[in-house]
């Protein structure tokens, strides 16, 4: 049997966050990935993440592709549903869970086979469309559960664990999320739990499109000498723009900066993203110097990492639609069937 | 020179035209003139796959007797296209009439000497009568109308308030219509001899009939059935279903006090992405479909094993045209039958519908909703381009206010708090339907992960076989069950008892009725069957039994419908006869006559008229 469940006995003592949870109970079942996999990191850090912003487990729905990493939502959240849907199309199966109820918190769980190969177009139009939603890519530049091909995260130059060493160019989904319109876009590393976690908080809290490129290595294929998506490697090259706290309702501490060191953004529900500057001249308003910026730390050799953009008002698909305020799922014949003298007037207008 | 062709409410007229010059709307006018006198019109758009100046015709087919399946022939050829004269002259019955635009004189050797010419020097009225040049464009197709309105006896009132109406709301446009439609009729009653042999006399033949299309019938369903979610990708011919069910939710589904709309379209970047959306939305509880046609099917394949295999209930609208590959996207047939049945990688089975006419598109369109949701399994409603992009005259539509939405098998945080045992996969009550629960239900019990892969009775991952084989049987206990939930088939027994039977679905129904007819007057008695659904129920296969011989009418080249009973049903395939037409034109009453008698005579049975006593 390769599903485990955990056992529920825990420690009397354990935190509770102000819904009288505990960590644990944001848990889902045992992680059947690699040991030291990058993406139980991830898996960890959307945990925490949840267990801080104190939010109902089953108010979220978590929906993948297929892959490694679209096998993590059963490893988190175990009281939520999930959809481990088809290769590369969790954005098409989110976006339309979205429609149908706005009131609940998305969560895409996707890899770089999944959204930067087979879903590319997917991956892009759902960016496109603002649906809101976090949209996480578990990027390990390989293909694991086919045993070790690249993919097309995988940097030009770099080389397979059988020496193989690729030829084509990378595709940067943080780029490209930049010029498709995502609202909220970050890039992290799994090694890198105290930047993570503050930005998967930011990202739920973000009302529309946010976007995480999570570099997550792969100990079983690509964690050699050569990869440009090993610990190592990863480690030496990541350069982080800013940190972030996220300040979630009365929890504001003041706290004095020296001046131009800090921005503050006040999200839509009065939580406010406080990002402690690392290159003084990145401005994350601004898509423009994003793109530049990325551009030429990535001809540096470098991976910039942090809150490389956001949005502090966002629209998102809904707002676009104009849908009801009412989850679509929960409308009834009263407001969705317009009834027979309607239809004996629409018989009437053609004859 | 034969006779004249000579007949009242009674015959064919075919326009030619050519697309993009507005023709359309002109010819819809005298279709719709002929149905307020009473008289049953079924015109039929036949179009290439081309936005401007090719070739399109629109046929009319006038039957007071109430055929309304395409004829074949034609008695009135109005030839508006040059590209096209030669075999638009040529398609004219001996007797026939040819009305042309007889401003530029054309050597004799254009006309045939068996069939009656008129002439009518349109552009050269037109050009007197406007100076701009889309207005003697448009005001020609008018005149037209107005000249035909005269040789056939067409109410010229009728017309009139129908240019009233259609223009209602720009009511500017109204007098010049009328003017232009009375220059073409003021020419022909002073210069020509009208009436001509072909007429139209009022009649009572329509009664409470309305005259829609297909694909806005079933948008309609979708908005009455209680759709919120709609994905598509543009193909013909399905758009303009996506586009209606827009326009209705415009009209019946924006919130008069907020303003708000209570529905979501998507116009999605391809097929996989629409039906992902659909997957998606349903399986989240929102009634959800999308509408496609053969080459949409296919894409969506992996994704409707998924729906199978997962039980998301997603509805499809199928609308037909010729394939394989891009085919013929502009011409109709029953080519998708198999690839719907079957859809999917592994074993799967689908439910389909086959709705005859815009009646049952709005029926089934509203039903399939119903049965998704029932059934959790995807349901395919299957049009095809001759009744999704026609007009065609049909019985009203009709709601019952007391009709509630049957969302299926679905806990409640109720049920989940009194603690009823919930497994996503369990057969509580034999029938193959488990239990679902929408996500966000309750805090603590109810959540399950959907997926792809196989699992336990209670949602969880396992790769063992008795498990996967336990849940693939379960699969088809629920398959069982359908069949008892889908339409039933509906018998047109012969006048006497026969033999010989004929299986007929979807858009073949008005020339199998036609058929029938025939067939009974030149003395052979054939009791017909119109198959409604898939999976077939049980009357289908006591049918088959009930009777030696079955033709098997099918638009397409496989026997499609054939294949599926003789694999599902366990039937002699030596019974079971195929009628077989796949031109990409739509099936006509000549055909399926002509053919069930040349199969018989092939078979050497000689029919037998039994008398009754």
């Amino acid at each position: 049997m390769s599903y485990l469940a955990k056992p529920t006995l825990h420690h009397p003592k354990l935190p509770v966050n102000k819904l009288g949870y505990t960590r644990r109970d944001y848990e889902g079942a045992v992680s059947t990935l690699c040991a030291g996999c990058g993406h139980d990191s991830i898996s960890a850090a959307i945990i925490q993440a949840c267990f801080e912003l104190d939010l109902p487990p089953h108010r979220i729905a978590k929906v993948s592709g297929i892959g490694c990493s679209s096998k993590t939502p059963t490893y988190f959240l175990g009281n939520s549903h999930g959809f481990n849907s088809v290769h590369g199309r969790m954005p098409s199966v989110l976006t339309g869970a979205n429609l149908a109820n706005r009131d609940l918190i998305y969560l895409g769980v996707s890899g770089d086979g999944d959204s930067a190969s087979i879903g590319l177009g997917q991956f892009a139009h759902c960016m496109r469309r603002g649906v809101n939603m976090v949209y996480i890519v578990e990027n390990n530049g390989v293909y694991g559960l086919t045993k070790g091909q690249f993919s097309a995260t995988s940097d030009k130059g770099s080389k397979s664990k059988r020496g193989v060493v690729n030829t084509d160019s990378a595709i940067d989904l943080v780029s490209m999320a930049l010029q498709l319109g995502a609202t909220f876009v970050a890039r992290s590393f799994s090694g890198d739990k105290a930047q993570l976690v503050p930005l998967i908080k930011a990202a739920i809290l973000h009302r529309g499109a946010a976007f995480i490129d999570c570099i997550s290595p792969c100990v079983a294929f690509n964690n050699h000498a050569g990869s440009t998506k090993s610990f190592d490697f990863v480690r030496e090259h990541n350069e982080a723009v800013n940190f972030l706290d996220v300040i979630v309702g009365r929890d504001s501490i003041a706290v004095d900066y020296a001046p131009g060191t800090v921005v503050e953004v006040r999200q839509h529900d009065g939580s406010i993203l406080r990002l402690r500057k690392v290159v003084a001249e990145y401005d994350p308003h601004n898509r423009v110097v994003a793109l530049n910026y990325l551009q030429e730390r990535q001809a540096a050799g470098e991976f910039a990492t942090g809150l490389l953009y956001v949005e502090p008002e966002p629209e998102d698909l809904h707002a676009h639609l104009n849908t009801v305020e009412t989850p679509l799922n929960r409308l009834t014949e009263a407001e969705l069937c317009p009834g027979s003298a309607a239809l004996e007037r629409f018989n009437a207008a053609h004859r | 020179m034969p006779k004249p062709i000579a007949r009242i409410n009674d015959f064919v007229v075919k326009f030619a035209n050519v697309n993009g010059s507005g023709s359309a709307s002109a010819n819809q006018l005298f279709a719709r003139a002929i149905l307020r006198m009473g008289v049953p019109a079924t015109p039929r758009n036949i179009f290439p796959s081309n936005i401007q100046g090719l070739p399109t015709w629109y046929e009319v087919r006038i039957s007071e007797a109430g055929y309304l399946g395409a004829r074949g022939g034609i008695d009135l050829m109005v030839a508006m296209n040059p590209q096209t004269w030669d075999k638009d002259v040529a398609g004219i019955e001996p007797g026939g009439y040819l009305f042309y635009d007889s401003s530029k004189p054309l050597p004799e050797s254009k006309f045939r000497d068996d069939i009656n010419v008129i002439g009518v020097p349109l552009t050269e009225i037109c050009n007197r009568a406007y100076t701009d040049a889309r207005q003697r464009q448009l005001f020609k197709n008018i005149m037209y109308v107005g000249a035909l309105s005269a040789l056939l006896e067409v109410d010229s009132a009728e017309i009139e308030k129908l240019i009233g109406e259609q223009f209602a709301g720009k009511d500017k446009l109204i007098a010049p219509n009328v003017a232009a439609f009375r220059m073409g009729r003021d020419y022909a009653l002073s210069n020509l001899d009208c009436p001509i042999g072909l007429r139209v006399r009022r009649a009572a033949a329509v009664g409470d009939r309305i005259f829609v299309d297909g694909n806005s019938a079933a948008a309609l369903g979708c908005v009455y059935g209680g759709a919120t979610v709609a994905a598509w990708y543009p193909i013909t011919p399905s758009s303009s279903l996506a586009e209606a069910f827009t326009r209705h939710c415009r009209r019946y589904r924006v919130g008069r006090e907020d303003g708000k709309s209570r529905y979501a379209i998507i116009q999605a970047e391809d097929e996989l992405a629409s039906i992902g959306i659909v997957i998606g939305a349903a399986w989240n509880g929102a009634r959800a479909f999308t509408a496609t046609s053969g080459p949409g099917i296919s894409l969506m394949q992996e994704f409707l094993g998924l729906a199978y295999f997962a039980e998301i209930p997603a509805v499809l609208f199928d609308v037909q045209r010729a394939g394989p590959s891009t085919g013929m996207p502009t011409r109709t047939q029953q080519g998708d039958v198999l690839s719907c049945a079957y859809a999917s990688h592994g074993d799967t089975k689908h439910v389909l519908l086959f709705p005859e006419d815009p009646h049952e598109c709005f029926e089934f369109g509203a039903a399939a909703f119903d049965l998704a949701d029932r059934l959790q399994t995807p349901v395919f409603v299957l049009l095809d381009l001759e009744i999704g992009m026609n007009e065609r005259l049909c019985a009203p539509l009709a709601w019952d206010d007391a009709r509630r939405m049957d969302r299926g098998k679905v806990m409640t945080f109720e049920d989940l708090e009194s603690g009823k045992e919930f497994g996503r996969y369990l057969d509580v009550d034999g029938d193959g339907i488990p239990y679902r629960t929408y996500p966000g239900t309750h805090p603590k019990r109810g959540a399950f992960f959907t997926r792809g892969t196989s699992r336990d009775r209670h949602a969880r991952y396992s790769e063992e076989g008795p498990v996967y084989a336990d849940n693939m049987q379960r699969l088809l206990r629920k398959f069982e069950t359908a069949k008892g939930l889908v339409p039933k088939p509906v018998l047109h027994p012969a006048r006497h008892s026969t033999r010989l039977g004929a299986i007929y679905y979807g858009s073949t129904s008005p020339a199998m009725q036609e058929a029938l007819d025939a067939l009974e007057s030149d003395g052979t008695c054939v009791d017909a069957l119109r198959v409604r659904a898939f999976p077939f129920r049980d009357e289908v296969i006591d049918f088959i039994a009930a009777h030696d011989e079955v033709f098997v009418v099918e638009q397409n080249r496989d026997a499609q419908l054939r294949m599926l009973l003789v694999n599902e049903g366990g039937i002699d395939p030596a019974r079971l006869i195929p009628v077989l037409h796949y031109d990409g034109t739509p099936i006509t009453a000549r055909f399926i006559a002509g053919e069930i008698a040349k199969k018989l005579a092939a078979f050497n049975v000689t029919p037998l008229r039994k008398v009754v006593s």
